[in-house]
């Protein structure tokens, strides 16, 4: 390692309205080093990394690559200076094939012939050399999204970069898939790239990194060298205080208020339903577990109102409905976290204090005759904002300026208000870091504790343990027999999860 | 003659190219608008103006090639305009298509008059004549059709060839179609988004002006008031018959010039028994029927009418 720093930033900072992103940010990256930049959903790290290429335009403060300024608000500049960025949002053209979409802006826009049989060979070179496997003549259509960032790093290091930042990389991967991208890390750094690896997941930035900076509220807070500083260490920094995990109180059961019985579906997203029987009981959470596809889109979707059943019967507290659709099921109080919060759970464009009235503006609460009643929306919005510590610039903004965790507390404070009888949530915390998690966790612990019925369904079979008092797992459309808090080990329902058990039952559950 | 012998016969198919090759130039130039992300709804107004910017020079005694240039140069002075409230100020493609339409319509009628107060009939020029390439065009109906044409239909068929060549074969051309797909795509390799579209909607809107100068300096030889009637409509269907494909497109301007070539000649034969009108309505009722078979499948460039600003989350 040379005592030079490959790049060095210096005092950045910048707001977005009232919202500090970034506050006096200063930091050095070395030849052949890994710097984990450490931060919660909305610390900045992004904006930060935007700057850096040239998306942004900093308020304040310098980017120096190589010992040379780099011009403000220039991605050609900073590509120049050898900065190659994987976006989290892929920049892929889908309609055109790996190599052109490689290839792309690195030759002369004026030469009357794309030369790809050198684009082809170059990369057919750099893929064997970091063990990056694509085919360069596939349409980016037709990839995964492993295979999608395969080819950012490769855009990148085709343009010879020597410093590479990686936006939540592995926010989109499968184990597998993470394990050979940290193989390749390896390899680049041999090669005396430098790196810089976003992310909120500790696991990852301990095992990848030199040294970890964490951002806080726009602020850097910590510097440590990895080999001399643990997980806990680097979690409190983070959150700014200690991570306690949720303390569960004994259940007190109350009366049961939803019912399945014997309900199927068509396919949907996954498996369909096969004559599922299933009972939410108040003061209660239901944890179903599951691999991916297995019917829990369909489950989910099913009592949320959006999908209608091909045979069975639905009951709210003993009384069977028969026209089942999401106006019916509010009605009778059931609230949704839904899977997915940009496509399904928010309106992008509308504003916040839009999107928390979205569910409920026909009630007298926020309209009258038929007039919506923007008083009573904003001071909604505005609690909301106050009460779940919202970092928003301000109820008018659009909701899709708001981060992940951001715009999950607010989904969630609007299904959780006021106390719903049941509540489906599901994956509530996909994609969230250490305290956002763990703020959710606690809130569906106070909503069961005052006796809403809760289905939690998540691939995360940690947090499943954690909150459920009754653990379900779905495989292939069907539902296991329950099993109480601790009476079945993680291996016992791996088993069931991968299918290898004839204990499914079509009974009630 | 009965109506299918009509489907055989060499005139028959050197009308239905003549006919063609406005349809061709102009749907290459949306085609290329479009593939860089901005619907161009000033097509119609822009062939208009085309139409009287290459007729006008010819008749100040210009000639026929400086008319085209002059036409070209009109077509890409409204692109500009188009593409300057459309691309850097984000404004919505409808709203601006329609209004460029509007202008670049009236100003040209409103020329038209400025320049010829008097006349009553429209003057004449002495418009392209037919060259036939010798060899080619003594080949049967096919050779006849396609190479007993005028110079500017010849320029329509390379036209498409340089449209592909440059859109699948050459570095700019994958800029342009990235900027129709993905924009985020082209900035983050280093290029202005800005640049390549406003350049795509300048140059596509070049080659709908040479669309309609080929009406008056090719297919007839005088300029009138709502001569284009609707050709540029039809060149908007053309491109989504074409799913955004110069080839695919040049095919769908054929095929709805030898339905308006075959409805003349059935209105001929069919001795008045049916009203004329029906027999007009013909290309355009198949062009409907056409592109709900062909081109339901189309996959829309993504990003077309969706505008882009630098710096946006």
């Amino acid at each position: 390692m040379s005592s030079n720093p490959v790049l060095r930033l210096s005092r950045i900072s910048k707001r977005f309205g009232p919202l500090r992103a970034n506050e006096a940010i200063s930091f050095d990256l070395k030849r052949g080093e890994v710097i984990a930049l450490l931060g919660e959903n909305g610390a900045g790290k992004t904006t930060l990394m935007n700057i850096l290429f040239g998306h942004y335009v900093a308020d304040e403060g310098t980017v120096e690559a190589f010992g040379k300024p780099l011009p403000p608000g220039d991605p050609r500049a900073a590509l120049d200076a050898g900065i190659g960025m994987v976006h989290q949002h892929f920049t892929l053209a889908d309609n055109m094939t790996v190599q052109e979409n490689i290839a792309l802006g690195t030759q002369s826009l004026w030469r009357m012939r794309l030369d790809r049989a050198a684009a082809r060979r170059r990369i057919e070179q750099l893929s064997a050399d970091f063990g990056l496997a694509v085919e360069p003549a596939a349409t980016v259509s037709t990839l995964s999204v492993g295979e999608r960032q395969r080819v950012e790093i490769l855009k990148a290091l085709y343009r010879e970069a020597r410093i590479l930042i990686l936006d939540e990389p592995t926010a989109v991967l499968t184990p597998a898939e993470t394990d050979a991208l940290f193989r390749t890390l390896k390899l680049l750094v041999a090669k005396d790239l430098s790196i810089i690896f976003i992310s909120h997941k500790l696991h990852e930035v301990m095992a990848v990194s030199d040294r970890v900076l964490v951002l806080r509220s726009g602020q850097l807070v910590g510097e440590r060298e990895t080999g001399a500083t643990d997980r806990k260490e680097l979690a409190a920094l983070m959150v700014g205080q200690e991570v306690k995990p949720a303390e569960v109180s004994p259940v007190k059961l109350g009366a049961p208020l939803l019912a399945l019985e014997r309900v199927s579906t068509t396919p949907y997203n996954g498996a369909g339903l096969d004559k599922v029987s299933l009972t939410l009981t108040a003061g209660e959470i239901t944890g179903l577990a599951g691999v991916a596809g297995n019917g829990q889109a369909v489950l989910a979707a099913l009592i949320a109102g959006i999908r209608r059943p091909t045979g069975g019967s639905i009951s709210i507290a003993g009384r069977e409905i028969a026209d089942w659709s999401p106006r019916v099921a509010l009605a009778h109080g059931v609230a949704r976290i839904p899977e997915d919060r940009h496509a399904i759970g928010s309106i992008g464009d509308m504003s916040v204090t839009e999107n928390v009235i979205a569910e409920r503006y026909r009630s007298p609460r926020f309209s009258r005759m038929g007039f919506l009643n923007w008083k009573a929306a904003g001071r909604f919005a505005e609690k909301l904002i106050a009460d779940y510590d919202v970092k928003c610039p301000s109820p008018e903004a659009r909701i899709r300026l708001l981060s992940g965790g951001n715009m999950q507390k607010l989904i969630l404070g609007r299904a959780l208000d006021p106390d719903p009888a049941v509540i489906l949530a599901s994956q509530p915390t996909r994609g969230l870091d250490v305290g956002a998690v763990a703020y959710v966790h606690r809130m569906l612990l106070e909503a069961r504790d005052r006796g809403a019925a809760i289905l939690l369904i998540s691939e995360d079979l940690e947090e499943v343990l954690a909150l459920s008092d009754r653990i379900i797992v779905m495989s292939k459309g069907r539902l296991s027999t329950p099993s109480s808090r601790g009476e079945r080990s993680i291996r016992e329902l791996g088993e069931l999860m991968a299918g290898h058990s004839g204990e499914h039952s079509d009974h009630a559950a | 003659m009965d109506a299918l012998e009509i489907l055989f016969t060499a005139s028959f198919w050197v009308a239905a190219i003549r006919i063609a090759s406005p349809l061709i130039f102009a749907t290459m130039g949306e085609l290329i608008c479009e593939r860089a992300g901005v619907l161009n709804l000033g097509i119609e107004g822009i062939m208009t103006a085309g139409a009287f910017a290459g007729w006008f020079t010819v008749y100040s005694g210009g000639n026929l090639w400086a008319g085209l240039l002059v036409a070209a140069l009109v077509g890409a002075m409204f692109g500009l305009l188009h593409a300057t409230l459309t691309v850097p100020l984000g404004l919505s493609q409808h709203v601006v298509g329609i209004g460029v339409t509007l202008l670049a319509t009236s100003l040209t009628y409103y020329t038209y008059r400025l320049a010829l107060p008097e006349v009553t009939s429209p003057p004449k020029i002495e418009p392209f004549q037919p060259l036939p390439i010798p060899g080619l065009s003594s080949i049967p109906v096919v050779g006849e059709a396609l190479f007993t044409q005028t110079p500017l239909t010849y320029l329509a068929f390379v036209s498409v060839a340089a449209v592909a060549w440059i859109l699948y074969r050459t570095p700019i051309g994958l800029a342009v179609r990235a900027a129709g797909e993905n924009p985020s795509a082209v900035e983050a390799q280093g290029i202005s988004v800005t640049s390549i579209r406003m350049g795509a909607v300048v140059v596509g809107s070049a080659l709908m002006a040479v669309g309609g100068a080929f009406l008056t300096t090719s297919a007839f030889n005088s300029f009138f008031f709502q001569m284009i009637n609707g050709r540029g409509w039809i060149c908007i269907a053309l491109v989504v018959f074409g799913s955004w494909r110069p080839g695919k497109a040049l095919i769908g301007a054929i095929l709805f010039a030898a339905f308006d070539a075959y409805q003349v000649r059935l209105q001929q034969i069919s001795g008045g028994i049916v009203p004329y009108q029906v027999f007009l309505m013909m290309p355009y009722a198949l062009s409907i029927l056409a592109l709900i078979l062909v081109a339901r499948r189309a996959t829309y460039p993504k990003a077309l009418m969706i505008p882009y600003q630098k710096g946006e989350r």
